[in-house]
């Protein structure tokens, strides 16, 4: 049987993404006890993932290298399945965790939303972040040909990324229209730091062409991809590619939240200015909160892990900066709703949950999630529905309203080491 | 970092970069990585341990996500896509 490892700390951070480390650090300024605990396998979240590999200086660089001088206790490659009675249930590689705390800070980052559309679950067609994890993880991109589709200005990152890293890629489509993704441009020249990240990203692009009004119809292959076929202002083409990166923006992972008893407000969790959720002593930082981008993740973060030591003083002196990043979240919204037609890609066949196999007009037959849920395994495979939920809520206008525990499936003998006293009830 | 790291994916010898994934390697091996339940061939998605689309045996232990595994020397890898 596995091992049961058991952990306390004065502040428990789950996430160790900029929001997650920057919480833990401003936590661990108090002397207090620090834990920072992560599914990954290092430090830095998505954004810096594999940033162990790149230049001393930079940004990450500066962070991760603040935490690994730090007295904080990194739990890396855990999952946190299960969360009551101020415990943290969390499963890795070789052992269960059990994890008690004085203050909690849930720093659990986005996931990409994607949205079903004829040919999506064929291997080489993945997220737009998703690829970029991929290439961060070591995958060679040299020299193929990578079409990137969705919305958000991640796909100039990824595109931007992946030629750097030698691929062709082929195009940018952007469902969005031309006129949003101006007034996009123009807002974000005025958020600190933005306008020089714009203008490296339209030199880091130069050539490509970058289309709106622009999304996927289909992918097409042979047990894998070969072509995408896209929509482009009402006209349809065929493109040959190697890799399509396709991602609708990012959504927040909010399960853990829920799990915790936090409410959340139009789908984000609800924090008051000290970045305090509804459960007293649970704060909240990052794009759980608002999708954001960095600069506003750490600077909620540094906020959550003062005030959660009771540096308040502190925290407040950091409400200005915060307050001049969190309109990236408003420009953001505005610039990038999702259009209607993309309700129409799936076709009756389409797979809309890629665990259990289940089709679009099977859904078709179904009026809540529940529903679904009970009818056809719908989100119910190993993924717990973070896949499909999102995207069923897109296309059907579904409320996804529960979380149940395991948050991840685990081995039995985690379930076991979870102390009778926080054992689920319901 | 320049070393590398080799693993085996479904027997055939794979060679990636230190501190490359698993999932990595099963792309560079050409397979793919599970079959879905009504048969579909599938890889990575997400890339981030969400998706769960990219589960491989590692070492005989079925149901691990690739994307979340660092390579080791001489892991064995059974990729079933």
């Amino acid at each position: 049987m596995d091992s049961v490892k058991h952990l306390r700390f004065d502040v428990a951070v789950v996430g160790a993404g900029p929001a997650g480390i920057a919480a833990a650090l401003a936590a661990a300024d108090s002397g207090k006890t620090v834990g920072l605990i992560d599914d990954n396998p290092a430090a830095g979240g998505q954004i810096w993932r594999g940033a162990q590999n790149v230049q001393r200086h930079s940004v990450s660089a500066v962070w991760l290298e603040r935490l690994n001088k730090s007295a904080i206790q990194l739990v890396r490659g855990a999952r946190v399945f299960h969360a009551a009675d101020g415990e943290l249930a969390a499963e890795s590689d070789d052992s269960a965790i059990q994890i008690s705390y004085g203050k909690l800070i849930l720093a659990t980052g986005a996931r990409e939303l994607y949205l079903p559309f004829p040919g999506w679950t064929l291997p080489n067609v993945m997220g737009a972040g998703g690829l970029q994890a991929l290439v961060k993880s070591g995958l060679d991109i040299a020299g193929k040909r990578i079409v990137v589709a969705g919305t958000g200005p991640l796909l100039l990152a990824v595109a931007a990324y992946a030629r750097k890293c030698g691929a062709k890629v082929v195009g940018i489509c952007e469902q969005t229209t031309r006129p949003r993704m101006a007034r996009f441009g123009m807002k974000m020249m005025l958020v600190p730091g933005k306008a020089a990240e714009a203008l490296h990203f339209a030199y880091e692009l130069r050539g490509i062409p970058h289309w709106t009004d622009c999304w996927p119809v289909a992918a097409f292959g042979n047990r894998r991809l070969e072509s995408v076929r896209i929509s482009r202002q009402g006209q349809t083409s065929e493109i040959e590619c190697d890799y399509l990166a396709c991602g609708f923006h990012l959504i927040p992972n909010v399960e853990l939240p829920r799990m915790c008893g936090c409410q959340l407000k139009n789908g984000f969790v609800d924090v008051n200015e000290y970045q305090q959720t509804s459960v007293a002593g649970t704060y909240c930082a990052g794009e759980p909160t608002g999708i954001g981008g960095l600069e506003l993740a750490l600077v909620e973060g540094e906020i959550a892990g003062y005030a959660a030591t009771n540096w308040e003083d502190r925290a407040k002196h950091l409400f200005p900066k915060r307050a001049r990043y969190q309109t990236v979240v408003r420009i953001l919204k505005a610039a990038f709703p999702l259009r209607p037609e993309l309700k129409n890609l799936a076709r009756p066949d389409t797979l809309v949950c890629r665990c259990e196999d289940v089709s679009h007009e099977r859904l078709c037959e179904y009026t809540s999630w529940r529903a679904a849920k009970l009818h056809t395994r719908c989100g119910m495979g190993p993924c717990q529905g973070r896949v499909c939920a999102p995207a069923a809520e897109f296309l059907f206008g579904w409320q996804i309203d529960s979380v149940r525990p395991p948050l991840y499936p685990v081995r039995c003998s985690s379930l076991a080491a979870i102390p009778s006293h926080s054992v689920p009830r319901n | 970092m320049s070393e590398s790291v080799s693993v085996r994916v479904n027997g055939k010898p794979v060679t990636v970069r230190a501190g490359a994934t698993v999932a990595v390697a099963v792309l560079a091996s050409g397979a793919t990585c599970r079959t879905s339940v009504t048969g579909q061939p599938r890889s990575p998605l997400c890339g981030m341990g969400t998706c769960f689309e990219c589960r491989v045996a590692i070492n005989g232990e079925p149901q691990r996500r690739s994307c979340q595994v660092l390579c080791e020397a001489n892991m064995e890898i059974e990729a079933n896509g």
